[in-house]
Formats: C-alpha cells, structure tokens, sequence
C-alpha cells in the first residue's frame, strides 16, 4: 500500500503535476533524529553520572599505562640497533669529530671549540634557533597582550611587590653584578664556556629581577615594546647577512676576508664575536619580553 | 666522586618523582627548579659547562619564573593571596 503510494507520488512529480516537498520530510526526519539522539544523550548522561567517569578514570589509566609502555619498548628496540660503544667504525669516530677538535681552533680561531662548531661550521642551526625564539615571542605577544578595554592598572601593578625590602636589597646588590656575569659570557662565548644563549638568559634573568623588584616602570623607560622589536629585528638580520655571506664566500671556496685573529684575544675568532653579541640580544629580549607579557600583557 | 654522583642522580630520579606526585602545585615547581640546579652540577661533572650555565639560567631561572607568573595568573596559588589580603 505505501509502495504503491509512494511510487505514484514520484510518477507525479516525475510528470510535474505536485511538486514534492523535500524541506517538510527532511523536517520530519530530522525531528525523528533529535528524539533518538536526545534519549540517547540522556542515556549517556545518566550513565556517565552514574558510573561512567569511573570506568573512563580506569581505561584512561590503562590506556596511558599501555601507550608508555609502548614508547618504551619502542625506543628501546631502537637503542638496541645502535652500534656498540667504542667501536673503531662508529660515527663519532668519523672525520668530522676529528676535523672540529683537531683544526677547528686553527679555522674558527675560537679557543672555545663548542663556540667554533656552533657558531661557525654548525652556524645555522644556531641561527633557527634564535628564530624560534623570535617567533615565540611573538605569538606570545599575539596572545598575552592586553585589550584596550583590558584590565584596569591595579593588576598590572600586582605584581610590583614594592614594599619587600628584601627582594629590593638582595636586587640592589645582585643585579649589576649579574648583568656584568651576562655581558661577559657572552663577550667571552669564543674563550670560556658560555657563549650567546647562556649569557643572555643570565641577563634577562637580572632583567626580570630588576622589574620585580623596583617596578616595570623602571625598566619599561629604557625597554619599550618598539625597543624590543628593533632590536631583536636588527640582531636576526645581522646574523642571517653575515652567516649567509659567510657560507656563500665559504661553500664557493672565495677568501670571504674576515680576520680570525691570534686564538686567546678578545676580538679575535671573525664571526663568532658579533654572532654571539647578536644571540645574545635576541635572548635577553625574550626573555624580558616574556615575562613582561605574562605579568602585565604588555611590554 | 663516584659515590657523589650517585647521591647526584638519586636525588634527580627521587626530585622527578615527587615533581610529578605533589599536589600542591607551587611545591612541584620548587621541586623543579631543585631539579635544574642538580642538573646542571652534573652536566659539570660530565664536562660540558656550556650546557651547565644554559641549565642553570634557563631550567632553574627564567622557566620557574614564569611557572610561577603563570601560576598566578591562573590562581592556582589561591592560599598566598588570601594570606597576603589578611596581612593588608
């Protein structure tokens, strides 16, 4: 009966005598839907209220548990295909450890062998990483910096713990010491352990002292957002022209006619002194910038 | 100095550990930065200084810095502030 219904409705349409309405049976079904999905839904609530988060509490458990437990065996396999330690054909008795520690001082000119291979023949690793560092200061500036109609200036300054002569007499001692530490670990990355990086964590660190104990204000007359980005916008493109140079004169075998100087002096080892003053900006302004944005969301 | 550090790497598994089963949120953190400060005397004693200064600025510096920022931004040091607004 209803095949049979159905069907002579379609010859209708078919010929153009009714016009079949789609929208109401979509209509229909929809609602036929929503009540099955609504009990279903009530079902699950039920038994998720009931007992459920317990029984998802023990599979979770179980799942993490496995899941280790299969990145355990995994990299361990791994591990297990590796050469044997000390063996004559392994890769870290190739030429390449050998070149580096044995004719590195003589082509870098650094004493600082780490510096040399990081900041010379292995320069671009160097500079990705100072990218990323720029570039994640820059989504946190995208996502930490405040509103305009953001929040009023008591939070901001909240975390100014103004009236804590501790921290204001340890800060006063500490901090120029600190900076000094800073500045020389990086002036000295060629000759001494250290190097960009580390000297500019170790002052933005003092940075970050500094502000938490006399106020961003301070800090903030010196090192504004637009400071910020200049500088960290002149470093990057410093040390991209200069390693790009670098390795272009290098890899066509042209004399690129840097000096590396006598081994031991400060101003000596070509490159590896204003790459590692460059990195060395890059990192304090993140670092501070960091910090800046989490505590008051700006600069 | 053998035996130092293996009182050294004890107190690294024993710190890794007890980071992760505190509760309290700002002890777990004070766990960490004990961590990186462990961690960076041993990468001196495996020799690689470098590595020791980047430790000991980064892992115990600046990143419990902002552990402790974040912290309270999302008011997870709740107990702090009710003490301090006693005090005011």
């Amino acid at each position: 009966m209803k095949k049979n219904n159905w069907f002579s409705k379609i010859i209708k349409f078919v010929n153009g005598e009714v016009s079949f309405d789609f929208k109401e049976k979509e209509k229909e079904v929809r609602r036929d839907t929503t009540h099955i999905e609504k009990s279903l839904l009530q079902r699950f609530v039920e038994w998720h209220d009931a007992s459920g988060f317990k029984v998802f509490r023990n599979f979770y458990a179980a799942a993490s548990v496995v899941i280790a437990m299969c990145i355990i065996g995994v990299l361990i396999t791994t591990v297990s295909y590796m050469p044997a330690y000390g063996e004559f054909s392994n890769p870290v008795n190739n030429e390449v450890t050998e070149r580096y520690i044995e004719k590195g001082m003589e082509e870098t000119g650094a004493v600082n062998i780490i510096a040399g291979v990081i900041l010379d023949y292995r320069a671009f690793d160097t500079f990705g990483e100072s990218c990323v560092l720029f570039v994640a200061s820059c989504s946190v500036m995208m996502l930490m910096r405040k509103d305009k109609k953001g929040k009023s200036e008591e939070v901001f300054t909240a975390y100014d713990p103004k009236r804590d002569t501790i921290v204001k007499g340890v800060a006063k001692i500490i901090v120029p010491f600190n900076l000094m530490l800073g500045i020389y670990v990086v002036l000295n990355g060629h000759l001494s352990p250290g190097g960009g990086f580390s000297g500019g964590a170790i002052m933005g660190a003092s940075l970050i002292l500094f502000s938490s104990a006399f106020g961003y204000k301070k800090v903030s007359k010196i090192l504004t957002e637009k400071v910020v980005k200049t500088v960290t916008f002149i470093s990057l493109t410093f040390y991209a022209f200069a390693k790009g140079y670098s390795f272009f004169t290098g890899a066509n075998h042209i004399p690129s006619g840097i000096p590396t100087g006598t081994p031991g002096d400060i101003i000596s080892a070509g490159l590896i002194l204003p790459l590692n003053i460059a990195v060395g900006l890059v990192v304090t302004m993140t670092m501070y910038s960091f910090y800046a944005l989490f505590t008051r969301e700006e600069i | 100095m053998i035996a130092f550090e293996l009182v050294l790497l004890a107190f690294l598994i024993v710190c890794a550990i007890s980071a992760c089963l505190t509760k309290n949120l700002f002890s777990t953190v004070i766990i960490f930065m004990s961590y990186s400060s462990v961690m960076c005397i041993i990468w001196l004693l495996l020799r690689s200084p470098d590595l020791a200064i980047t430790e000991a600025a980064v892992g115990a510096g600046v990143t419990s810095i902002l552990f402790f920022i974040t912290l309270k931004n999302v008011k997870q040091l709740k107990e702090e502030d009710e003490e301090n607004n006693e005090e005011k």
